[in-house]
């Protein structure tokens, strides 16, 4: 107990830290445009690692689709921004709006998926959720839709059946995304989203939802055998989860001009997946330092075009040592027992 | 009387008088009625009829692979039986959850202990107490009053608990860190957690010590005593079993070859061959061979 408690300290000082030392930094002028361009990214990655490592590390399912959450939160978020830019002229509490309805549909996303998969006997979560990644991207790469005095207008294919009144606009077009978005995220907003997500989890976690999620983790036959509502606690971490990653998506599209879904791919979930294993699963700490590394990292390394690669590899192993080793081996052990079939769960 | 002369050989009789005399007139807390699971086309068990009496120790033996353990299996709900109903308090627990069976009272520890191995002492006891702790997930996001209020009771009751064994100072240790009999002392202290009516122990004294399975004997009959329940317990040491239990059930091929008292278990010739005739566990063979010598010094009237 005592160590865990360490830790979330660790966590809040290191994000308040970072944060004071960048707005000072900032303050003076002693910061680089391309550093700058980068403050909210970090944000976001850092936020989608905590909340990926709820449902890797703490509850212990594998999601191969974390960015389609991001994609789904980025997607409904900035569209609730753009509608809202005449009835809402303060961009702060316009952007906080938006995130709370990135984060609706966020969870929305996870309820869905968890009410089929969830109540399953095995990992299927993986799957799934790497389906949903691959789905969810096609339909945005698909669909188009229109908003004016009436409401929205939906299409799907192409926009030719949309009619929009004087005054409307696009705000989803196909394969082009979201464009000509006004950029309101700020580092602030993703300081403020960060400290969120680390009270939400940290508060789960030390919780009596918190101690029945990770007993699932650690045996879910156990856990049943003293009354835990499995299905119910694992959906619990599921949908927080897929929320925080909502809002992420929200933070991180309303930082670009132009967002597409394409953003959202394989490689971005896996480059997530990344980020939670190195920074040990069930660290939060890990989480906030290998996400905040390997972002900055390969554009810190443009100037060593030659060595990039070199110096991305002994990072990697040395942010794996630096966080918990043990976690990687609870990774590893997993997957055997993974790959070796549910033999362990039949025995009693 | 478990044995009928009939001619000059002595017949078993299913005794029937199993239960404690104290917990006959209640309603048993247990009772299993034809109960019977098929695996393939392997009876793991058939035919099994018992019935726990609200306050009974009793105890669950027989030859490995005997179907001791599916039994416990069955009466959690993590097997659907083929066959036979179960009745907790009288209820019918057909198709109930494993959850809600140890809601409706049914606690267990299991044979390969299954702690939370990632948790602390503390953290496993207070998973069991789930069901009591009233704080909803606002409460315990937004910290309210009610979160301390429920979590300062949950502590206070969980170190209650591990006073059984004395274990307190080890509530803040990792659960898998902790020697094997440690181990499973939690795991008993974990299934008294969900305030239950009956608790299945399922070899619970197997990797202890001698000096730690005569400590686990006085804390059953502590446990027992101290909430007033029923203990079913799986064990291969004897003397344990013969000491501690009240009623014995032997189970060999999934079916029910004996029921009775200690003393009667041990003349009992059925149960002998089971465990002489075909060695399948050396060591309860040896103890039952060792009980049964002791015995023969002593006389039975019924030989
Ligand atoms: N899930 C299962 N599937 C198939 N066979 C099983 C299963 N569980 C138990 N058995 C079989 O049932 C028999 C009884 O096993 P078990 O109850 O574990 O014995 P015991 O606990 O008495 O040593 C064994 O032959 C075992 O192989
Ligand atoms: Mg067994």
């Amino acid at each position: 107990m005592k160590r865990k408690n360490t830790n979330k300290y660790v966590s809040f000082a290191l994000v308040i830290a970072a944060y004071a030392i960048m707005m000072i930094l900032t303050a003076s002028g002693k910061i680089t445009r391309s550093m700058q361009g980068m403050l909210v990214p970090i944000c976001a990655y850092i936020v989608m690692a905590i909340s990926l490592n709820l449902t890797v590390g703490i509850l212990g399912e594998l999601s191969l689709g974390h960015a389609g959450f991001m994609s789904m939160g980025a997607f409904t978020g900035t569209c609730a921004a753009l509608m809202m830019t005449e009835s809402v002229p303060d961009e702060g509490l316009r952007l906080g709006i938006s995130m709370v309805i990135g984060a609706i549909f966020g969870g929305i996303a996870g309820f869905l998926i968890g009410i089929p998969v969830l109540r399953l006997k095995g990992d299927y979560l993986a799957i799934v959720t790497l389906a949903f990644g691959e789905i969810i991207k096609s339909i945005f790469n698909n669909l188009y839709v229109g908003f004016d005095k009436y409401g929205l207008n939906f299409q799907l294919l192409s926009e030719k059946g949309i009619k929009l009144e004087e005054g409307g606009r696009m705000l989803i077009q196909g394969a082009m995304g979201i464009s000509k978005i006004k950029k309101i995220s700020t580092f602030t907003a993703g300081f403020i989203l960060i400290i969120l997500t680390l009270f939400i989890v940290y508060h789960l976690v030390e919780s009596r939802y918190g101690r029945a999620i990770m007993a699932i983790r650690d045996n879910r036959i156990a856990a049943e055998s003293v009354g835990v509502d499995v299905t119910k606690y694992k959906m619990t971490a599921f949908v927080i989860s897929a929320a925080l990653a909502g809002a992420a998506g929200t933070l991180f599209a309303m930082n670009y001009s132009t967002i597409t879904a394409n953003k959202f791919d394989f490689n971005t979930s896996i480059l997530i997946l990344v980020l939670v294993v190195l920074g040990g699963l069930g660290n939060i700490t890990g989480s906030i330092i290998s996400a905040t590394l390997l972002t900055i990292l390969p554009e810190a390394l443009r100037g060593f075009a030659t060595y990039r690669m070199l110096v991305y590899a002994i990072v990697l192993i040395v942010v794996m040592l630096f966080t918990n080793a043990s976690g990687t081996k609870m990774l590893i052990s997993n997957i055997k027992a993974k790959l070796g079939g549910n033999k362990e769960e039949e025995e009693q | 009387m478990a044995y009928k002369s009939e001619g000059s050989n002595l017949v078993p009789v299913p005794s029937n008088a199993v239960i404690p005399e104290r917990d006959i007139n209640d309603m048993p807390a247990l009772e299993c009625k034809n109960l019977g699971i098929t695996f393939g086309g392997l009876h793991a068990v058939e035919n099994f009829n018992l019935t726990i009496g609200r306050t009974e120790i009793a105890g669950l033996i027989g030859p490995n692979g005997a179907g001791k353990t599916t039994v416990f299996n069955l009466l959690t709900n993590v097997y659907q039986p083929t066959t036979g109903t179960i009745l907790l308090n009288g209820m019918d627990t057909h198709g109930m959850s494993t959850a809600q069976v140890s809601k409706a009272g049914i606690g267990r520890t299991f044979q390969n202990i299954r702690l939370f191995n990632n948790l602390t002492v503390e953290e496993n006891i207070m998973v069991a107490m789930d069901k009591s702790i009233k704080c909803g997930l606002f409460a315990g996001l937004l910290r309210l009053p009610s979160y301390f209020r429920e979590e300062k009771k949950a502590h206070k009751r969980a170190l209650e608990l591990l006073h059984i064994f004395d274990m307190e100072n080890v509530a803040n240790h990792r659960a898998g860190s902790l020697p094997y009999g440690a181990q499973r002392r939690v795991e008993i202290v974990r299934a008294l957690a969900t305030d239950p009516k009956v608790l299945l122990l399922d070899e619970p004294a197997a990797g202890m010590n001698p000096s730690e399975t005569a400590d686990l004997m006085a804390n059953i009959r502590k446990i027992r005593d101290t909430f007033q329940i029923a203990v079913v317990l799986i064990e291969h040491d004897m003397n344990l079993v013969m000491n501690v239990c009240e009623g014995l059930c032997v189970l060999n091929f999934g079916r029910i070859i004996a029921k009775g008292s200690p003393a009667e278990i041990q003349k009992n010739p059925t149960v002998i061959e089971a465990y002489l005739g075909k060695s399948h566990s050396t060591k309860a063979h040896e103890a039952v061979n060792e009980v049964v010598e002791e015995n023969s010094d002593t006389g039975s009237d019924n030989k």
